[in-house]
């Protein structure tokens, strides 16, 4: 063991450094008082509807429920993590349901009246998607046109696309027998599966944890020791395999979820750990800053908006598939507000720079929870879209306040 | 890699540049070798701020030639000069204040772009930041959190991390404290002893003195006179006004005569 303050990074005293798990616990306070409160209002915010809702009606947390509140969640949460993307750059994307409609109906079209294989359909709307984000990206970097008001048009021009090619019929049901629709109806990972899923994200904590620990030693820096990680490997292992238990007492985990999850775990590796997020999370703080940099700062905003796109149109797949039918309610209504309230909910920032690809996952099970929660109690959607709206306020409510917060804290 | 002590790494002959009818800089001659400070100093509008963008590659000059080691270059782009190892120190810093100083260093340029090699990057950084001696408390902490000299420190480390021949820093020093202000001047003094050449703009002549190994004089746009650290504040004003009469003697004047 070498001594404490031959490390490279413990050599300036001033600084209180944080050891253990008793040291984590402390900076996780800190960082909470000082503005940075990272999941914690998703955690407050389960607690309280899983007791408000299940004290007013007890079938809310009964697993089948909750299996399928998260078949519903896949969709608005694909979209969702789309927006974190834009959000990232201080953008904002407000044409994402109807992208999600058009994308719906593209696949009706495709492959119900055209007669394409459903890969190739969903493909082509992806690809759709991603086009109109190149468009956006266009419109933004060549106009300098606030990406509220291109999307916004965006929004109204989408949804006449997708009025058109639904036609007159206004609604296009696909197969019940289709892999498409059993996808997004009735198919669940084996339990094995679901249980070594489960398993996964504590190993890979363990092994990263402990790669870095050696690695850092090696280099002469400090260690955060693999006390922590074992203690943060085993709590996630714990609720895991929690959850998983919970919902194989129902139906079990929906594979569409699981595709999601996935989807997730992908942007959260690409904004943390490759230069594509760097630069997305400089571009959202100073976008002088990065240009100047040598960052492609034009280059890096496309990429945001076409991924956006084109994760909205992935969502609106989903949705078609949940559905099993193209109509012109899709995409419409709340769609647009539940995935941005998500993101903004989970923890991803209005104002750029900050949020993380779990921000999507965790804000949408709060939105789809909310919602679930309102329908069991047969309320009509004119409170449903009132309580959401209010929630959505104070979510951004939250955000501004802890920014202002973390601003006199010292922390961006 | 850094030049030899002493080479002349940048040779500038006969520089001009227009904007339209105005001549912004007209025949300037500008010498730096590897290892001296060169502070720039002028008043507003002498041209200081337009030498420092061509030589960033902002700006093209209308007619010169700019000789980087001995070869003739033109700086097309502020990537070319920056390929070259021109490196500049904007005064706005440009650091984006999300980030944490390891980010900032690397912003642009970090090492292995698919898997961030954050332990060697976080190393390099330290060992950047303890070669300049410079304090930084933490190196994971978001540059909101530092102060204005320490933020000084994390953009000239930043400049320096492509190893460029020369820096140029434009007041470096302007919105600094006493304290910070001493500490960016060891910052300079410990840049060039590890033989960058430096190139300094400040108003300020207390500390251009106290670095500048030559200060450069420029007045509307040309040179007026190359001086040491030797030379009086007099000299050195008359040089930057143009006239030994000015309004800086004139005051100096009058405020003797009412001491008396």
């Amino acid at each position: 063991m070498t001594n404490i303050s031959d490390q490279l990074d413990r050599e300036d005293s001033r600084v209180r450094h944080d050891q253990g798990i008793g040291g984590a616990v402390r900076a996780f306070l800190d960082r909470v008082k000082s503005g940075d409160l990272g999941m914690l209002p998703v955690f407050i915010g389960l607690l309280l509807i899983s007791v408000v809702f299940s004290s007013l009606n007890p079938v809310f947390l009964a697993p089948n429920n909750l299996v399928n509140l998260l078949f519903d969640a896949a969709a608005i949460g694909l979209i969702s993590l789309g927006v974190v993307c834009v959000l990232l750059l201080g953008e904002i994307d407000l044409s994402i349901g109807s992208m999600s409609g058009l994308a719906s109906a593209l696949i009706g079209v495709l492959w119900v009246n055209a007669g394409l294989p459903w890969p190739f359909a969903v493909v082509l709307a992806v690809l759709a998607g991603a086009a109109v984000g190149l468009l956006y990206g266009f419109l933004r970097n060549k106009f300098e046109m606030p990406s509220f008001v291109a999307t916004l048009a965006g929004l109204l021009a989408l949804l006449g696309l997708q009025l058109y090619l639904l036609g007159s019929t206004g609604s296009i049901n696909l197969p019940y027998t289709s892999t498409l629709v059993k996808f997004g109806q009735i198919m669940i990972m084996p339990a094995w599966l679901s249980y070594i899923c489960a398993l996964l994200p504590g190993a890979v904590i363990v092994y990263t944890g402990m790669n870095t620990n050696n690695r850092r030693r090696a280099a002469n820096l400090s260690s955060p020791g693999m006390s922590v990680v074992f203690a943060k490997a085993i709590i996630i292992t714990v609720a895991l395999v929690f959850c998983v238990y919970y919902l194989e007492l129902g139906r079990g985990v929906p594979w569409m979820f699981a595709v999601f999850t996935v989807f997730v775990i992908a942007l959260e590796y690409a904004l943390r750990r490759t230069k594509w997020g760097r630069s997305m999370f400089a571009v959202g703080g100073n976008a002088e800053a990065a240009r100047r940099s040598g960052i492609n700062v034009r280059g890096i905003r496309m990429s945001a908006f076409m991924i956006c796109s084109a994760f909205a149109s992935l969502g609106g797949v989903f949705a078609a598939s949940r559905l099993a039918s193209a109509s012109q309610q899709a995409g419409t209504g709340d769609v647009n507000l539940n995935a941005i309230a998500a993101a903004v909910i989970g923890g991803t920032s209005l104002f750029g720079g900050r949020g993380s690809a779990w921000s999507a996952l965790l804000g949408v099970i709060v939105i789809q929870a909310i919602s679930n929660g309102l329908t069991l109690l047969n309320l009509s959607s004119s409170l449903r879209y009132m309580i959401t709206g209010a929630v959505l306020a104070i979510a951004v409510i939250v955000d501004s306040l802890a920014r202002r917060s973390r601003a006199s804290h010292g922390r961006a | 890699m850094t030049a030899d002590k002493g080479e002349l790494i940048l040779k500038l002959r006969g520089v001009s540049k227009q904007f339209g009818a105005v001549t912004a800089l007209k025949d300037i001659e500008l010498d730096v070798h590897a290892g001296e400070v060169v502070a720039l100093v002028g008043d507003n509008g002498a041209g200081k701020s337009t030498l420092i963008k061509v030589l960033a590659g902002v700006h093209q000059p209308t007619e010169g030639t700019i000789e980087w080691c001995g070869k003739p270059v033109s700086l097309d782009s502020p990537g070319t000069a920056l390929e070259l190892g021109i490196a500049t120190v904007f005064q706005d810093l440009a650091l984006c204040e999300n980030l944490d100083v390891v980010s900032n260093l690397f912003l642009g340029h970090e090492i292995n772009p698919w898997q961030l090699d954050e332990v060697q990057m976080e190393v390099r950084a330290w060992t950047l930041l303890r070669e300049l001696a410079a304090r930084i408390p933490s190196v994971r902490e978001p540059i909101a959190s530092l102060s204005g000299g320490q933020r000084q420190t994390v953009a000239i480390a930043r400049s320096l991390l492509l190893d460029p021949k020369i820096i140029m820093l434009d007041e470096p020093t302007a919105a600094l404290g006493v304290a910070q202000t001493a500490e960016v001047l060891n910052l300079i003094e410990r840049v060039r002893d590890r033989g960058h050449g430096v190139i300094l703009i400040s108003h300020n002549m207390e500390d251009v003195r106290a670095v500048a190994d030559r200060i450069v004089v420029l007045r509307l746009g040309q040179n007026n006179g190359v001086f040491t650290n030797e030379t009086s504040h007099q000299e050195l004003v008359a040089a930057i006004t143009g006239a030994s009469e000015n309004s800086v003697s004139r005051r100096m004047a009058r405020k003797q005569e009412e001491a008396v």
